[in-house]
């Protein structure tokens, strides 16, 4: 067939979602945030949730999220989406609500109020990006960066007796049990964007079914803070990242 | 002759330019143009058209939502 | 219907904060306040009026589910004392940056540090003068009964919402922790979310309906013009309730030679010390700052064309005297005398030291 008589509205089997916004967005080129946030937004169109969500945005690149999801969201300071989410959800049980932060909110200044939700069991979903470094302000080293990695505050690479070891917060997180659903995924190939996208459905689902926090992290890359180009970063996160942070279901109950 | 089962279009504006989609492609569609676009970015464009077969998995993996897939109904 | 009961000020802020209609209490507890939430984990409110109350991990996460609660266009409140307050300051910058109402009361202990337990006046500075970082207000309600309380609780959130911006509630150890008669106000029912719309503007994180784009609640932006903009639309509404909401007590102020200032538990050692200097001949007053931002500058302008000095009285090494000073702008003397660390000086005390500055001098 000529691609003319393909290239027709009733052919189209994939599109940009309903729910993005057709804001340009700010990310680095490969950035796995645009992914991410393409995920949700189909979720959220899927569900048909979109008058409901409430998304709560973090302090790290991704703190314009909400200008790419056209739903209601907070910017919450650094680290304290899960206490600003608790809230939002105590009072307005019958919303959908999630968070979304990177490793240094989430993992490093957010931990107490990361563990303390989960723990609690707030029927949240929070979203994790874990791509071992402070990529908004420049390439620091995150609680997630890996032994030996580099970055602008570690230049010889993360050495434990200076730096402390990397802090494997999911794990942390499954063995509370508040949480319902803990899962590490990624978005390196087309496989595995659909299966974050199977694991965030699942997470939105058990926020309706009222089964408590749903963590969904996904492994990622910061292509410019790695120093590498967006498909030599996913090579270099299979080989390095992966192995430290295995993917999977930490717990699916 | 043509024998597509499929078809992208790219936003060749919004595109930055950063491949995934290329490396995704399955059956090698999809090359980076020589040009590039107001951002400075050479952009994906199908320089193979005739080899897509609708598989998604370019606008899968693109973080900037930029490409629109279609399928011929069989 | 209105009851009178006999309660500690921290328990009249509880059963004000059901009355009144709150939404949600998120809190940490430290002493002398811990009252409030275990009044409030005691009535168990959600029963009755759905009011959410939760014990937070820390009084960072208290301030920031408030800033959640508020974006939501609810009524929210949390409370602390001093080092608990510190810790709140980001997010109290951030809900003014954000423009969110919400209601925080402060029962002042001694500092700096972790200080003491004893009741102090020393987070004047931070609840008037911004506290967090950048140019920013909160609109302060100094109580001095456990009545005003009660009271304050409403009049707090009311004003709060008027402005879109945090509202405290600077109370001390004293008012917290003694007990007096107290009239409730008869219960209001919380909002619906249909009621905060038409009386407040459409502007909280309630889900995106088709009939609106999407709200967000934001204190941040890249772009300076904007920022600069924002910043003097901010300055506008403090300028607003400088001029629309300054509240104050006046108390044998018309013909005194001397001018008491003092609020909260100060001021009531400030009332008997007013009667003791009157019985030994000396003319003084007291003027009690009831809002102490937006603070009586005008007043105190007033006075000090017919009084011959002012003494700001405080339980702090002399904060509030700086603004006395200001607002009086070198017309006629002031000074200040204040206890610190906890002790709470006598009504003789406040005597002494109004004739040793300006009558025996």
């Amino acid at each position: 067939m000529d691609i003319k008589d393909i290239i027709k509205d009733e052919n189209v089997i994939y599109k940009k979602s309903a729910v993005l916004t057709d804001n340009e967005m700010h990310y680095c080129p490969g950035c796995t945030h645009g992914v991410v946030h393409k995920l949700i937004a189909e979720v959220i169109e899927e569900l048909g949730i979109q008058d409901t969500t409430i998304g709560i945005a973090p302090v790290g690149c991704a703190v314009f999220a909400y200008d790419y999801l056209e739903i209601d969201w907070q910017e919450a300071a650094h680290g304290r989406a899960p206490a600003l989410a608790t809230a939002v959800k105590r009072l307005m049980p019958e919303k959908m609500v999630f968070s979304y932060q990177g490793d240094g909110d989430l993992a490093a200044i957010g931990t107490a109020e990361t563990i303390h939700a989960c723990n609690r069991g707030e029927n949240i979903v929070m979203v994790f990006i874990n791509n071992g470094i402070y990529g908004m302000t420049g390439g620091q080293m995150a609680p997630t960066t890996l032994q030996g990695m580099k970055a602008s505050t570690c230049p010889f690479g993360r050495e434990p007796q200076q730096d402390g070891f990397p802090l494997k917060i999911t794990e942390i997180l499954a063995t509370l049990p508040g949480t319902s659903f803990v899962t590490r995924q990624s978005c390196h190939t087309a496989a595995s964007v659909r299966k974050t996208k199977k694991a965030l459905i699942k997470a939105f689902k058990n926020q309706q079914a009222g089964k408590g926090t749903s963590l969904v992290e996904v492994v990622a890359t910061c292509s410019s803070g790695w120093k590498q180009s967006p498909t030599k970063s996913n090579d270099w996160m299979v080989e390095n990242m992966f192995p430290f942070y295995p993917l999977g279901d930490l717990k699916d109950e | 002759m043509a024998k597509a089962k499929g078809a992208i279009v790219v936003d060749t504006v919004k595109c930055k330019g950063c491949e995934l989609c290329m490396v995704a492609c399955p059956t090698n569609v999809i090359v980076m143009a020589k040009e590039v676009n107001g951002k400075g970015y050479h952009y994906s464009t199908p320089g193979n058209p005739d080899a897509c077969i609708g598989c998604t998995n370019c606008a899968v993996v693109c973080p900037d939502s930029c490409i629109t897939v279609y399928r011929a109904k069989a | 219907m209105k009851e009178l009961k006999l309660m500690k000020g921290n328990e009249a802020i509880a059963h004000a904060a059901i009355r009144c209609g709150v939404d949600g209490y998120f809190g940490y507890p430290i002493t002398p306040q811990s009252e409030i939430m275990e009044t409030l984990m005691e009535e168990q409110p959600w029963l009755d009026t759905g009011m959410v109350v939760l014990q937070a991990e820390s009084e960072t996460a208290s301030i920031n589910m408030v800033y959640g609660g508020a974006g939501c266009g609810k009524k929210v409140m949390t409370s602390s004392s001093s080092p608990g307050v510190s810790l709140m300051q980001e997010g109290l910058s951030y809900m003014a940056g954000a423009e969110l109402p919400c209601v925080v009361v402060n029962v002042v202990r001694g500092g700096p540090g972790l200080g003491t337990i004893q009741p102090a006046q020393s987070d004047y500075f931070q609840s008037v003068k911004g506290g967090g970082h950048g140019d920013y207000k909160l609109i302060t309600l100094a109580p001095a009964s456990v009545q005003e309380m009660a009271d304050f609780v409403d009049l707090a959130f009311e004003l709060s919402f008027k402005y879109r911006n945090p509202a405290m509630i600077l109370s001390d150890g004293v008012i917290g922790q003694m007990m007096e008669k107290v009239e409730l106000q008869p219960f209001k029912p919380r909002m619906t979310e249909e009621e905060i719309v038409a009386k407040y503007g459409d502007w909280a994180t309630t889900g995106r309906t088709s009939n609106r784009k999407r709200n967000v609640i934001t204190s941040v932006s890249l772009d300076s013009e904007y920022m600069e903009e924002h910043n003097h639309k901010l300055q506008a509404k403090y300028k607003a309730c400088e001029e629309d909401e300054v509240r104050y007590e006046e108390i044998m102020c018309e013909d005194a030679d001397y001018i008491l200032v003092a609020y909260g538990s100060s001021a009531r050692i400030c009332q008997k010390a007013v009667e003791i200097a009157r019985e030994q001949g000396i003319k003084a007053g007291l003027l009690r700052p009831i809002t102490l931002f937006p603070f009586p500058t005008k007043q105190l302008q007033k006075l000090a064309q017919s009084a011959k000095a002012m003494l700001s009285v405080e339980m702090s090494a002399g904060q509030m005297v700086e603004d006395v000073k200001l607002s009086v702008n070198g017309a006629i003397p002031v000074e200040h005398y204040g206890r610190i660390g906890g002790i709470i000086p006598s009504p003789g005390e406040v005597v002494d030291a109004l004739k040793s500055n300006f009558i025996q001098g």
